[in-house]
């Protein structure tokens, strides 16, 4: 499949010339992120959240299964994503690129690796059945810092997936008479890309959109929670930054964590209020 | 049974004797290894990696090359007896995809690729001991292998691992204590100062991150004189053996040599 073209010269230099005023091409701040729009399914643990353009789809499902020899006491948790050209027609089905390996990576380590959900709690019966969950992240449309997107979309269909309580009776378990329960979560992570251009007079803006992205001389990725703790930073080579700098970027992040904290939980209680769950 | 040993004991000595700020005995070996332009054999204590550098050299595929720079080619091997327990990994394995990829993006504003316009560089990572600090390790050796190439670089990267033990910052850990502790790896390039990669993978405060950057980014200095200490050792060594035919030209040369030592300090 051919390559998309990459941007123009005017393209290009359009836009260098406007972030060396702090303006960008879709009017926001430099340090200004796309607002999330969250949309819950049907089904409980399933999200939509779009960025602008950029569009991902998260669901979570839960099977009981026997666990590892090795870990009896411990749930499983699965990722499944997949860039296919539906997101963009610079993904190739056939062969993993080097961007979808590190949304895959990244995903695992903020989603798996930081412990956002307590594995223990999943335990049914020890070594007999824990619970299985399966995040699946559908990417649909790539505008732009698909990475974030797919976190949040993961991070917010984890806190709103309820699993059926069980009891266990004897050597069976069986499908008690209660009302589903949340997931119990040590913290919720976000991430937040900033891009950063080969002019180091121009400043690193948050939540690139596509342009930006392909033009960036380097990204930076930081995943932590409202309490201040950084799950995930993540600047693999690119454009060598100040140390001052770093810091910066993730003081930063710190403020956009407590918002973006804000903004899911008022989200995620609306949903609740507006939804009954039916006991079987 | 990790967690019964003392990352960091009362007396302020980790598991394996060192200070906190102790880094482990660093290696360098660039002796050459069969047809490799360059190469290095980089050992932080028990890690030990080899990197071999092929080229600039024509692209094996005609397709991939670039007009107006080289384009890097890296590839990761880790050998099934590196770790503790035997295991194959596949090169698709995501966590090698992404070492690969990680090395491949430091270094690519590093190499000064616009003076190898339609050539590719080839750099082969060989794990062949891992015993912590893994990425740092590979940045080291790759930095020295490219070197020792004679490939045009703008810096030497320089990388370290850290981590946090309570509030108390450690740098370079074995594989004992990246288990147990959070940990973040640094590559700085030192003489601009700047931070060209920076990784942490585990849950950590703000704060704490902060001070152990910054531990981090000093070491990087340190590991720096010891990189300078083995490319000079080694060119000194080739210079004598190519004998003393180039000792006798005249004082121009030596003044020259000063200046441009001056210049390539590195």
């Amino acid at each position: 499949m051919p390559r998309p073209p990459s941007p123009s010269i005017p393209e290009k230099e359009f836009l260098y010339g406007s972030l060396k005023q702090s303006l960008r091409l879709d009017g926001r701040n430099p340090l200004e992120m796309r607002t999330p729009t969250l949309t819950f399914g049907p089904d409980l643990g399933w999200v939509e959240c779009a960025m602008g353009k950029t569009r991902v789809i998260a669901q979570v499902e839960g099977k009981m299964v026997k666990p590892p020899p090795e870990r009896p006491l411990e749930g499983l948790i699965t990722i499944h994503s997949e860039l296919s050209p539906m997101a963009s027609s610079e993904y190739e089905s056939i062969r993993p690129s080097e961007e979808e390996v590190t949304i895959t990576r990244m995903l695992d380590k903020v989603l798996r690796r930081s412990d956002v959900v307590d594995k223990e709690s999943l335990c049914v019966l020890s070594g007999q059945r824990v619970w299985h969950l399966r995040l699946t992240i559908h990417c649909l449309a790539d505008a732009g810092n698909m990475l974030d997107c797919a976190c949040l979309a993961g991070v917010v269909a984890l806190k709103h997936f309820r699993r059926p309580e069980v009891e266990v009776v004897g050597e069976e378990h069986d499908p008690s008479e209660r009302a589903p329960l949340p997931l119990s979560m040590h913290h919720t992570p976000f991430c937040f890309t900033f891009a950063y251009f080969p002019d180091p007079t121009i400043l690193p803006v948050l939540d690139p959109s596509h342009l930006e992205q392909r033009l960036s001389a380097g990204l930076m990725s930081v995943a932590l929670n409202a309490q201040r703790e950084l799950c995930v930073v993540q600047k693999a080579g690119g454009m060598p930054l100040d140390q001052q700098e770093v810091l910066r970027i993730v003081d930063v992040a710190v403020g956009k964590a407590k918002e973006l904290d804000k903004l899911v939980e008022t989200r995620l209680k609306e949903d609740w209020a507006g939804r009954t769950v039916e006991v079987r | 049974m990790s967690s019964r040993i003392e990352i960091l004991n009362d007396g302020g000595y980790r598991s394996d004797g060192r200070r906190q700020y102790e880094l482990r005995s660093i290696d360098i070996d660039m002796s050459p290894q069969g047809t490799a332009d360059g190469c290095a054999v980089v050992s932080h204590g028990l890690t030990q990696v080899q990197v071999c550098v092929f080229g600039p050299r024509e692209a094996r595929k005609r397709a991939e090359t670039l007009h107006d720079r080289a384009v890097l080619n890296v590839e990761v091997g880790v050998l099934p007896f590196s770790a503790g327990e035997r295991r194959r990994r596949g090169r698709a394995d995501r966590r090698i995809l992404e070492l690969a990829a990680s090395i491949k993006s430091t270094f690519e504003p590093v190499i000064q690729t616009s003076l190898y316009p339609r050539s590719q560089i080839d750099i082969f990572v060989s794990v062949l001991a891992q015993d912590g600090g893994l990425l740092q390790a590979c940045i080291n050796a790759t930095s020295v292998a490219l070197a020792s190439a004679g490939i045009a670089l703008g810096d030497l990267v320089c990388a370290v691992s850290g981590g946090v033990h309570g509030t108390f910052p450690l740098l370079d850990l074995s594989a004992l204590e990246e288990g147990d502790l959070p940990n973040v790896t640094v590559a700085i390039t030192p003489r601009s100062g700047k931070v060209t990669l920076v990784t942490l993978e585990t849950r950590l405060h703000v704060d704490r991150f902060g001070e152990v950057f910054a531990r981090a980014c000093e070491a990087g200095r340190v590991i720096h004189t010891e990189m300078r200490r083995a490319v000079r050792a080694r060119t000194s060594k080739l210079v004598d053996a190519m004998g003393a035919g180039t000792k006798g030209t005249g004082e121009e040369d030596v003044e020259r040599d000063v200046l441009m030592s001056e210049i390539n300090d590195f």
